[in-house]
């Protein structure tokens, strides 16, 4: 059931300021949500002045900076910091995104930073993952087959068979569309949510994938897909410009066809 | 580590609210006022099978500004839910899934729900000059 309220320990609270030298024009403030395992005590907000002259361009760089000289205890996933392993996911401004590819010249005054949406908080910026990739291993995303491969040669495809991976293979599973979602916050332990929908269509629609009925049957059920209201914050928030939702919405056009 | 002790991260609270989720809980929220009313077209029915008296006090109860009031309402929820469910029906059939053509017809929904709850209301007028 919804639960719209944040339970009584997860309620924000105030934190500190740590000030910084400077033009204060060129001074942009960091509001970072920050949770600390050992003390026991709630979130809060602490604040951060930085100074952009000094500073890369993006929100990586900027919370990089915080880490590096303002306060080391500041935790946060990052890898690629160039939008291709998904690891740095958070939500900037409101909306879930990559930090490494969001500019910080794109958000107008402070900028606010939160984990990604009604996850757990393992500590600052950092979630429990763990659910989110059991669900996604609970769609079998790899290739099945009855036949044996051909000899000597790959599983090969027509160009018109693989343009329909085209908008699906892309996908980092940074999980910014999976959680900007209303229906998986409110139902995300039995709604798969967009990202692991987008990643079972990926495998439904392979031409040398011989699994689909079975995968079909999988996603034939009241929660499991059936939870998708097309409300599109997926497709809103995904950095890499992908539509998760309709690729919900063509699995459920394949469920329903297959039923006459 | 105490797991289990772990904060939920802010969701509502925190995200930016916008349209695709406004015109969402909109058709969510259309649709309960909807079913309420429903109630009441029943309670308008029952008052016709049980005479004059009857009739004549629901009538007044709809004539009433509140009454008129909650007609509107009902009126414009009916257009925004229809209009909006027109939309549904067409992703479904898997068109107007781009950001673009789906932000135009969330628009093209609210603006028509507008205009045909004033057409309705401007012909209700025009018929019964004003008088239910």
């Amino acid at each position: 059931m919804a639960d719209f309220r944040l339970p009584k320990n997860s309620r924000i609270k105030k934190g500190e300021t740590h000030k910084t030298e400077g033009d204060s024009d060129k001074v942009k403030r960091f509001h970072v949500y920050r949770y600390d395992p050992d003390s026991g005590e709630n979130p809060r907000m602490d604040t951060y002045e930085v100074n952009m002259e000094e500073c890369g361009p993006m929100v990586l760089d900027a919370i990089i900076k915080i880490k590096n000289e303002m306060d080391p205890g500041l935790t946060f996933r990052r890898s690629c910091r160039e939008g291709i392993c998904g690891s740095c996911a958070m939500n900037i401004d409101g909306v879930n995104t990559l930090a490494c590819t969001k500019g910080c010249d794109e958000i107008k005054g402070d900028v606010k930073i939160y984990p990604l949406p009604h996850m757990d908080v393992v500590k600052d910026l950092v979630t429990d993952m763990t659910h989110f990739y059991a669900q996604l291993a609970s769609v079998e995303p790899w290739l099945k087959t009855d036949t044996p491969a051909p000899p000597n040669q790959e599983r090969l495809q027509s160009k018109e068979d693989r343009a329909k991976l085209d908008g699906l293979y892309e996908c980092i599973l940074c999980a910014c569309c999976q959680t900007s979602c209303p229906s998986y916050w409110w139902n995300g332990d039995r709604y798969l949510g967009p990202a692991v929908l987008l990643q079972a269509y990926r495998w439904i629609v392979d031409s040398r994938d011989e699994a689909t009925g079975e995968r079909l049957d999988d996603l034939e059920d009241p929660f499991k897909i059936y939870r998708c209201h097309t409300i599109m914050n997926c497709t809103m928030a995904c950095p890499k410009g992908l539509n998760p939702a309709k690729a919900i919405v063509e699995t459920k056009k394949l469920l329903a066809e297959r039923k006459h | 580590m105490a797991a289990e002790n772990r904060p939920v991260s802010p969701h509502l609270q925190i995200y930016r609210f916008m349209w695709t989720m406004a015109l969402s809980i909109l058709h969510r929220i259309t649709g309960v006022f909807l079913t309420i009313g429903t109630i009441f077209l029943v309670y308008w029915l029952v008052s016709v099978a049980a005479g004059p008296t009857a009739y004549a006090t629901a009538q007044e109860l709809i004539a009433s500004w509140p009454g008129r009031l909650l007609l509107f309402g009902w009126t414009l929820a009916f257009w925004y839910h229809f209009c909006n469910g027109l939309r549904h029906l067409f992703w479904d059939a898997g068109q107007g899934l781009d950001l673009g053509a789906a932000r135009l017809s969330g628009y093209l929904a609210v603006a028509a729900a507008v205009l045909l709850t004033l057409l309705t209301w401007y012909a209700a007028y025009a018929t019964h000059g004003g008088v239910l």
